[in-house]
């Protein structure tokens, strides 16, 4: 092989390791927030884009656009998830959340498969899916790649910037300090909960539609997604979006290399990789940073 | 001055599970007024401020502010209401940063005097350090970050559980000179020390718990230093 096409190779890695960076910054705020560890996280994203495909297949929208109701509605069923069912399970204990949203995780594919039954499906962008242009001799760069990398890149610094700018991200610090001070703050931490929870599935909306376009889904590829975003969150360091990214990146030019060296390595090529990371550096690459 | 107390407890009795921490506790506090409650280690001075202030609910009893019962209401209510408490340890939030800390206790939007910068007046060191992590102040400094927290809510009744915990007697001395400053601006405290000549200088009232019950309360300048030993140590 050539080294153009290495770089290829590792182009591509890091372009689906935006995605995989989506699937893991939901996860990490929530368990940053919570300590809550969601188990139900890669049936959400598949979730939404089921969501998704009801919206573009009702109104005739393409996907892209389709965010624009599916990140909402996403949002909402978050916080009506966190009110009305997980706050119940917080506490001392963190086995009660984990036992539920295994529940909930197997609910929903259970759900998905009776409503829409286990074929594959995907939702069709048009000719952004198939556009390509060149970046230099003999590197390719697919459109909808980019723009997904380029959304995944803006939804970190977003979620960056509302955790240190504004007074929500204030207050989920805060929360995830102290909740009892965070209360005495005039703080009703059920609220700052499921706001959370609200702009994790927010996030998954993103994902889901990304994924959905990208690939073929049924509603049985849920855990394996789960295990991409705890791999990328692991390895970025828990509590740091941009390390979240850089995880996400990690993993997928990872999973890029093992399936160029044989193709039935690429899922194994990421878990060594995150296996590895996690005995050398169990706290991750770019753990929290105060301030 | 309104004819009835700003904050009355009519006897409460508080409970940690099977433990009863509160027996019988009634006690009035008037607008503008510091009260002094002052005990041994595990009288239950804590667990009376924590009832107030919601983080726990007494069995029995009534709490009444500014006349409407708040026994039952939420931490985050009680604040929303005018009663803002100062807890033991300071408690500031380690991942933000001294001004951050400031701005989450004006969270609740109450209107009154405490702004950033009255609290910045009132302890000009924080303003040096509104940048730095929380953790990276001196105790005493921490101390002034969590009443400054505690007053960006607007309080009408601040609660101020040990705040010369830990602290050297000078810095202590320092942050008690600066309550009349605070109380001058129209609220009432209810101050818990276990350092009981700070705490009979600060009060005009003081209340004496022991085990769980008020063994002794009155003027500050009336109670002698043999009864509040007596009522102190119950010998």
């Amino acid at each position: 092989m050539t080294a153009m096409e290495w770089l290829n190779v590792i182009l591509q890695g890091v372009l689906i390791g935006g995605l995989y960076a989506m699937f893991a910054a939901g996860l990490s705020l929530i368990f940053g927030v919570m300590r809550l560890v969601n188990i139900a996280h890669g049936d959400l994203i598949v979730l939404a884009a089921y969501v998704a495909l009801m919206v573009t297949q009702t109104l005739g929208i393409d996907p892209l656009t389709s965010l624009l109701l599916v990140t909402p509605i996403m949002a909402v069923i978050g916080y009506v998830l966190q009110r009305g069912l997980l706050n119940r399970t917080l506490g001392d204990d963190l086995l009660p959340p984990l036992l539920v949203t295994f529940g909930l995780s197997i609910i929903i594919q259970n759900g998905l498969l009776e409503l829409f039954t286990a074929d594959s499906r995907k939702l069709q962008a048009g000719s952004i899916e198939i556009e390509t242009f060149q970046l230099m001799q003999g590197v390719w760069v697919g459109l909808l790649p980019l723009i997904q990398f380029f959304v995944a890149v803006a939804v970190i610094a977003a979620l960056q910037a509302l955790f240190y700018r504004t007074a929500l991200g204030r207050a989920f610090r805060a929360t995830s300090d102290d909740q009892a001070v965070a209360q005495l703050m005039g703080l009703d931490t059920r609220h700052v909960f499921a706001m959370a929870m609200a702009l994790s599935l927010a996030v998954i909306a993103i994902a889901g539609v990304f994924l959905a376009v990208r690939a073929n889904f049924d509603p049985a590829i849920g855990p394996a997604r789960l295990i991409f975003g705890f791999e990328a969150v692991i390895i970025g360091g828990l509590g740091n979006m941009w390390g979240t990214l850089a995880g996400g990146v990690i993993l997928g030019v990872s999973q890029a290399i093992g399936a160029q060296i044989d193709p039935g390595w690429q899922l194994l090529a990421g878990h060594i990789v995150f296996l590895a990371i996690l005995a050398l550096r169990p706290q991750g690459l770019f753990p929290k940073v105060s301030g | 001055m309104p004819d009835r107390p700003l904050l009355e407890l009519r006897a409460v009795d508080a409970y940690y599970g099977d433990f009863q921490a509160l027996f019988d506790v009634s006690l009035q506090i008037d607008a503008e007024q510091v009260v002094a409650v002052i005990g041994a280690n595990g009288a239950g001075k804590s667990t009376l401020l924590k009832s107030i202030a919601g983080l726990m609910h007494p069995r029995r009893g009534d709490m009444l502010f500014d006349g409407a019962p708040i026994s039952g209401a939420a931490a985050f209510e009680v604040v929303a209401r005018g009663i803002a408490l100062v807890p033991e340890g300071r408690r500031l939030f380690p991942s933000l940063t001294v001004e951050e800390n400031l701005l989450i206790g004006g969270q609740s939007r109450r209107a009154g005097p405490w702004t950033l910068s009255r609290v910045y007046d009132l302890f000009p060191v924080l303003a040096e350090r509104r940048h730095l992590p929380a953790p990276a102040l001196s105790g005493g400094q921490q101390q002034m970050a969590a009443i400054g927290r505690a007053l960006m809510s607007n309080p009408r009744l601040l609660l101020c559980d040990e705040i010369s915990l830990g602290l050297a007697p000078i810095v202590v001395r320092d942050i008690y000179a600066r309550l009349p400053a605070i109380v001058a601006e129209g609220l009432s405290m209810i101050i818990v020390e276990q350092d009981i000549v700070q705490a009979l200088q600060a009060a005009a009232h003081v209340y004496c718990l022991q085990e769980g019950r008020i063994a002794l309360q009155g003027r500050a300048r009336e109670l002698t230093r043999e009864s509040i030993s007596a009522a102190y140590f119950g010998v």
